[in-house]
């Protein structure tokens, strides 16, 4: 089938400011609007430019606005999005070059809310135990690629980009909720930080855009609650 | 001519599992620092599914020696017995070591480390699959890779994200730094080191239907076969039997480990004609082999080159039975839907996405894929690159680890699980060998201009050029004669004719133009500079491959249908020279214990 893919964009060397362009390609109903994109790559402007790995959703690097909403377009199909595809960078992080953002402020954020495991307890012998309920309870926030979705579908974090934003909360709280962790109370003093949880205005565009299914509003919900809890 | 200049006692090329577990180790001790062309949270560590083999026997009784054993015969006899055994000791300890970490393993009932069954694995004494391969649901390799960068972020790694590795600083036959190309502003850099560590993954974009990113084109294997060292087994190269119909996305072995059963248009299970014991749960070569075996036979779906993958719970219960497969505690076993999309959850959201598939109501249409390079980079156990085939003989100050490396501990074929286990064993044993050895070394002297001069040289050569080839074309020719004629079977005429093509290939790159020649983000110019990378790959692949006349693991030939243990039990080692010859030397196997014997699953 044709498809029309209208484009933002931008070269730093030469553009003052973005632009729209389209393309005319031929595709399938089952292609991925990256396939669509590298094509226009590979057979009519060798410098359209974007990030792309894994193809298949997994590594996170081809975020960008697909008719408007925020999706890896890796896992966004012809057949699902139409025949006239808009695509523009994802929204609220400094453009680079065509669909290439700056993700360095995004990972400033993530690496604000200690997302790593703490626990200075001698290590035992073999595994720390840990109930499959336990296991349960971070399971799912455990599935985010840091593909900065949802941070950049946020509103709030348009609005002001001190806010930590959806992804590194979803980080944080995949060790908040660690049975095994033992660093939810400086975790919990970072997030109840004016540019904390509490910019969250539940507006659920996180939880739409995230690839990975994780219902992102629900989980910055929980660490409301936990940090509300932790000062009763 | 305008550069960077840094200094570190050890870079480490690549950010995967490999990567980042060495410079965790190396980063305790002395200053190390990794460059990546990725972020490292993309590296494709991240894609591996199904688990890390370890011996633990938390459910049932099992021991690194039948591991070890396990992996030596799903190597075909090729791979080094020492590093072997040295591999499958060393895995319960780097998999607690991991669970310390905070790795979100899935649980037993007890509390423990969740462990499954995988392709030729097995209890040696009753020959049936052992659950060995720890996991976290479907996505083991992700959260390995999370849990890494996590650590690497705790204990202040240094991360140069986004620079391309361009070349090694050679001198006087030592390694003393690497030159790269930073993406976004296309500056050069120099980094000068006292160990430089390659962990670049593999190259799986030679072939056409492959699960591998689209940035594995081999980076640092070729960069060392361009500097006259050898690369070792370019022939083995896993063909993993189950990648998404088209679209060769990795269908983990964990939907057989779970009871999946592989299906051909007859609706017929036809593993048990391959391998009557483990059947669907035989080693990857094995599988791949019966795939496209009944698919010659006019057994494929559709008359096409595909099968059915079957994971709904009544196939599977309804094997359970047939087979009589019951749990450690004597249960016959039983999965239903919930089952399925708890353990195979990634999968699941795969096949609806790209086929519109729910494994739990429909079979998968699958096919073997391109998927892991067994061969690479010579290193011995503790990761130093061999200079030659001497097995004495290394390259002071360059390291080797992960799939870029070939240790060799994969062979000829590699089990499921184990490069996950490879990858933190021999980073984690990098690491720490080459903190140990930086500590009482000094900065060799380089001419850095020159290193710098070499490459920009080397860049010009191609943003210059105005030929009338384009990447696109000889990428998808280099394609097309490797999935044909370097594939899951081989012949003579084939690979004469793939070595033939190649070569025109190499001599038509030099031809080619790119649109972008600017600075910033040129990933056009990048991606001419990687498929140089994978024409030389490619090239060394299927003259290593020419050259092997016998059947063994994944190399596979009609016209030589047997191993031959008498002429070739040895590893191939590959030279190339800058005019594009090849000479092929080769170097014994380590045998410690066990004397080759006919494989049978």
């Amino acid at each position: 089938m044709k498809v029309t893919v209208k484009i933002q964009r931008f070269n730093p060397e030469q553009d003052s400011a973005p632009y729209w362009k389209e393309y005319s390609i031929d595709a399938e109903p089952t292609d991925r609007v990256l396939d669509g994109l590298l094509h226009i790559k590979n057979t009519i402007d060798g410098t359209l430019t974007i990030r792309s790995s894994c193809a298949h959703g997994i590594c996170g690097s081809d975020a960008m606005r697909i008719n408007g909403v925020n999706r890896l377009a890796c896992k966004s199909l012809f057949k699902d999005v139409g025949t006239t595809v808009t695509v523009e960078p994802i929204a609220g992080l400094p453009v680079i070059k065509d669909l290439v953002v700056d993700m360095e402020p995004f990972m400033e954020h993530y690496r604000a809310v200690l997302p790593f495991f703490i626990n200075d307890d001698p290590a035992p012998q073999t595994e720390r135990l840990q109930s499959h309920e336990d296991h349960q309870r971070f399971d799912e926030s455990t599935k985010c690629i840091l593909c900065a979705c949802c941070t950049t579908s946020c509103p709030s974090f348009w609005a002001n980009e001190d806010y930590l934003g959806p992804a590194a909360i979803v980080q944080a709280h995949r060790f908040i909720f660690d049975s095994r962790d033992h660093g939810t109370a400086q975790r919990l003093e970072i997030l109840s930080d004016p540019d904390g949880v509490w910019r969250c205005r539940t507006i659920f565009n996180c939880t739409d855009a995230c690839p990975r299914e994780i219902k992102v509003t629900q989980v910055i919900g929980e660490v409301k609650k936990e940090i509300l809890y932790s000062k009763l | 001519m305008q550069y960077h200049y840094h200094k570190h006692d050890v870079i480490i090329v690549g950010a995967g599992g490999a990567g980042l577990t060495a410079a965790l180790y190396a980063g305790k001790e002395v200053d190390t620092a990794v460059i990546s062309k990725l972020y490292p949270t993309r590296s494709h560590t991240g894609a591996a599914q199904g688990g890390i083999g370890a011996s633990l026997a938390n459910l049932e009784k099992d021991t690194w020696q039948w591991h070890a054993y396990d992996t030596i015969k799903g190597s075909d006899f090729l791979g080094d017995q020492d590093a072997i055994e040295f591999m499958c000791k060393d895995a319960p300890s780097v998999v607690y070591e991991l669970e310390h970490m905070g790795l979100p393993f899935d649980r037993t009932p007890e509390g423990k480390i969740s462990q499954r069954r995988f392709g030729g694995h097995t209890n040696n004494e009753t020959k049936q699959p052992v659950l060995r391969a720890c996991n976290a649901a479907d996505r083991t390799g992700h959260m390995i890779l999370q849990t890494l960068y996590q650590q690497c972020i705790k204990h202040n790694v240094n991360f140069y994200d986004e620079y391309q590795m361009l070349d090694l600083i050679m001198v006087d036959g030592e390694c003393r730094g690497v030159v790269a190309y930073e993406i976004d502003t296309g500056d050069l850099h120099v980094f000068h080191a006292k160990a430089v560590m390659l962990a670049t993954g593999g190259w799986g974009r030679v072939w056409n239907i492959t699960s591998n990113a689209l940035t594995l084109t081999g980076d640092g294997a070729a960069v060392v076969l361009r500097h006259n060292l050898p690369l070792e087994d370019m022939e083995f190269f896993q063909f993993h039997p189950t990648g998404l119909f088209k679209l060769g996305i990795l269908i983990t072995e964990a939907v057989r480990g779970e009871g999946g059963v592989l299906i051909n248009k007859d609706g017929e299970r036809f593993m048990p004609k391959y391998a009557p014991t483990v059947k669907e749960l035989a080693s990857r070569d094995v599988v791949s082999r019966a795939i496209y075996l009944e698919v010659m036979d006019g057994k494929g779906i559709d008359g096409k080159d595909y099968v059915y993958l079957d994971i709904t719970p009544d196939t599977v219960n309804k094997y359970f039975e047939i087979d009589d497969s019951r749990q450690p505690n004597g249960e016959l076993r039983h999965i239903d839907s919930d089952y399925v999309r708890a353990k195979l959850e990634d999968i699941t959201d795969f096949c609806k996405t790209y086929v519109g598939v729910d494994p739990t109501k429909e079979p998968i249409p699958v096919q073997p894929t391109a998927h892991y390079a067994m061969g690479g980079i010579p290193t011995d156990i503790d990761t130093r690159v061999r200079a030659n085939e001497s097995k004495k003989d290394v390259v002071t100050g360059l390291y080797a680890a992960g799939e870029c490396a070939c240790v060799s501990v994969h062979g000829g074929n590699r089990l499921g699980t184990n490069s996950l286990l490879d990858i933190v064993v021999f980073g984690r044993r990098g690491g720490k060998v080459m903190a140990q050895e930086v500590k009482e070394m000094d900065f060799q002297p380089i001419d850095a201009d020159a290193a710098a001069a070499k490459v920009q040289a080397e860049l010009d050569g191609i943003l210059n050029s105005t030929g009338e080839e384009t990447l696109a074309v000889l990428q998808q020719e280099m394609k097309t004669v490797m999935s044909k004629d370097v594939g899951v079977f081989r012949v003579e005429e084939g690979m004469a004719e793939a070595v033939a093509k190649i070569r025109e290939l190499r001599q038509r790159f030099k031809n080619i133009h790119i649109d972008d020649k600017g600075k910033r983000f040129n990933t056009n110019l990048l991606e001419a500079w990687q498929l140089g990378c994978l024409l030389d790959l490619a090239l060394v692949t299927a003259e290593s491959a020419l050259a092997r006349k016998e059947s063994r693991g994944a190399h596979a030939r009609d016209d030589y249908k047997e191993r031959d243990d008498e002429n070739w039990m040895k590893h191939t080692m590959a030279y190339m020279d800058a005019d594009g010859k090849v000479t092929l030397k080769y170097m014994p196997v380590a045998v410690t214990t066990h004397k080759p014997v006919k494989r049978v699953y």
